[in-house]
């Protein structure tokens, strides 16, 4: 490309993203105007517009309050999930004992214990948090199990070799080392911490998954897709915020951040 | 401070004393369950020799040298040095650089000493007079993944010697790079080991290597570690011109006929 690099080819790079999108809302919306699709089906992308602006104040109320509870949830997966690795990586034993426990997070039906979170912790934010820490929690173990686990061999032996402690070893090599596969855990973690959050609240609270239920008892389908559109959105932030830490923390020394 | 008398197998003088003798008695290494790796393996090294050990792959000369560097256990026989050495006085070079990409070339290098505890200020100025040694001042800001293979494998070289090493184990470090940057690197190894005395054992597959570095080759057979030959290398100073000389030629011919014998 000719042009020099700056914000016209950070533009020109965002453009064959954007495509898709403008493609699929214009087609939407003329799918709907043209009777094609009934509308109590799926809304114009002009209707769930308006939705969102006529009901900007409860949906912004409602993204604050899911938004708080997914990071919660997020951040207890993030802490937890790295200390049980730290605890499962510190033996062969202690793995085969309990690591087929941490699959449980894994496969759990949250749908189907919901009700379960509710009756233990009450209608409201503890029961939404609980139910997104659950749901993101394993990808988290899994991705720095592995990424402690495969800490080069030579590299342990060169620790040992200095007399490095356990500790000492764990912070200044396997941590650093296993950083891109934790990362990679974490991006999957954050868009399922948003549907923890949602699920939780379907069942037991406030903010954008008890706006999508009641919204669609209530037949307005616009604004359920103006909630999930901003749930979407949420995933989306978190998304681009592990990306950002990503780039911050491997751009000098990771492949996957160098150009 | 070069010692005068280069050709023996023993750096004189003060260098000498800097340098650790290795003994190894009835060495035996077995992998589970039952692979005899190494079988009573004899071995006397003086301070401050420089051995290379010679084999063909899988012939057990790693498994010696992780075991001499206590990183591995022996299964069988004893392993001694003279005089007992502490922590950071034994080094080792790795197959490949093995940096950590994530810390500058300062910090690696500077890695052993913090390791041991050393402060921040005295790692970096020793890790600098490193570097200079082998020739790779100003780069001590950049990161592995910018240097080419052979400035990585010469980092992790000023790893290895950053603490003042009285015996440095090599597991074929320059078996990956091209042939004229190996060429500087076995010079520059040369050049060091005369100067700081230290005991080098130097594990390699490359017969034309041992014959250049070392002043006692030990030629291992296929299986169980067995000594084929033990030789001393009887060159005078290895410069580059010493690659044309035919009494070289004849070294390497002598190790050949060693590791061809069956």
């Amino acid at each position: 490309m000719s042009a020099a690099p700056g914000s016209t080819g950070r533009v020109a790079r965002a453009v064959p993203s954007l495509v898709p999108l403008v493609v699929v809302t214009a087609i939407a919306e003329i799918a709907v105007r043209a009777g094609w699709v009934k509308a109590y089906l799926v809304p114009a992308p002009s209707s769930v517009l308006k939705a969102m602006i006529e009901s900007r104040q409860e949906l912004i109320g409602a993204l604050l309050t899911t938004s708080t509870s997914a990071l919660i949830g997020f951040l207890m997966s993030t802490l937890g999930g790295v200390a049980i690795a730290v605890f499962l990586s510190s033996s062969r034993t202690i793995q085969k004992a309990f690591y087929p426990y941490a699959v449980f997070f894994q496969t759990v039906p949250i749908i189907a214990i919901a009700p379960l979170l509710v009756i233990w912790f009450g209608y409201g934010t503890q029961t939404v948090v609980a139910s997104a820490f659950i749901v993101s929690i394993f990808p988290v173990i899994a991705n720095t199990l592995s990424g402690i686990l495969s800490t080069d061999p030579a590299l342990r032996d060169l620790f040992r070799l200095y007399g490095a402690s356990t500790p000492v070893t764990l912070f200044k090599l396997r941590f650093p080392a296993a950083l891109p596969q934790i990362l990679t855990g974490l991006r999957v973690a954050s868009g399922l911490a948003v549907i923890g959050a949602i699920v939780g609240e379907f069942i037991g609270g406030q903010g954008l998954g008890s706006v999508v239920d009641s919204a669609r008892t209530q037949q307005r389908v616009d604004k359920v897709f103006a909630a999930v559109l901003l749930a979407s959105v949420l995933g989306l932030a978190l998304f681009g915020l592990i990306n950002l830490v990503s780039h911050l923390t491997l751009r000098r020394w990771h492949a996957s951040e160098q150009e | 401070m070069q010692p005068a008398n280069t050709r023996s197998g023993v750096a004189s003088g003060d260098a000498a004393k800097f340098g650790v003798a290795v003994a190894l008695a009835g060495v035996r290494r077995v992998f589970e369950p039952s692979t005899v790796v190494i079988e009573r393996f004899d071995l006397n090294i003086a301070a401050g020799e420089f051995v290379a050990i010679l084999g063909p792959s899988g012939c057990g000369k790693s498994t010696l040298l992780r075991m001499i560097a206590g990183l591995l256990e022996t299964t069988d026989g004893s392993i001694t040095l003279k005089p007992l050495l502490e922590r950071g006085h034994t080094s080792f070079v790795f197959q490949d650089a093995h940096l950590l990409p994530w810390r500058t070339v300062l910090d690696n290098v500077g890695l052993p000493l913090e390791l041991m505890g050393v402060p921040a200020g005295d790692r970096g100025k020793k890790a600098r007079s490193v570097l200079e040694q082998v020739g790779l001042a100003g780069v001590e800001d950049r990161y592995p993944a910018q240097l080419s293979g052979g400035m990585k494998m010469r980092v992790s070289l000023s790893r290895a010697l950053v603490t003042e090493p009285r015996l440095l184990l090599l597991d074929e470090p320059f078996a990956a790079l091209d042939e004229i940057t190996r060429f500087k690197l076995d010079s520059q190894l040369r050049t060091l080991w005369r100067e700081r005395g230290m005991t080098v054992i130097f594990v390699t597959h490359s017969i034309s290597e041992a014959a250049f570095l070392a002043n006692r080759a030990v030629v291992l057979g296929r299986r169980g570690g067995r000594i084929k030959l033990d030789h001393t290398v009887d060159l005078p100073e290895r410069t580059e011109e010493l690659r044309m000389d035919p009494r070289y030629g004849q070294e390497m011919k002598s190790l050949l006929a060693a590791m061809e014998e069956e």
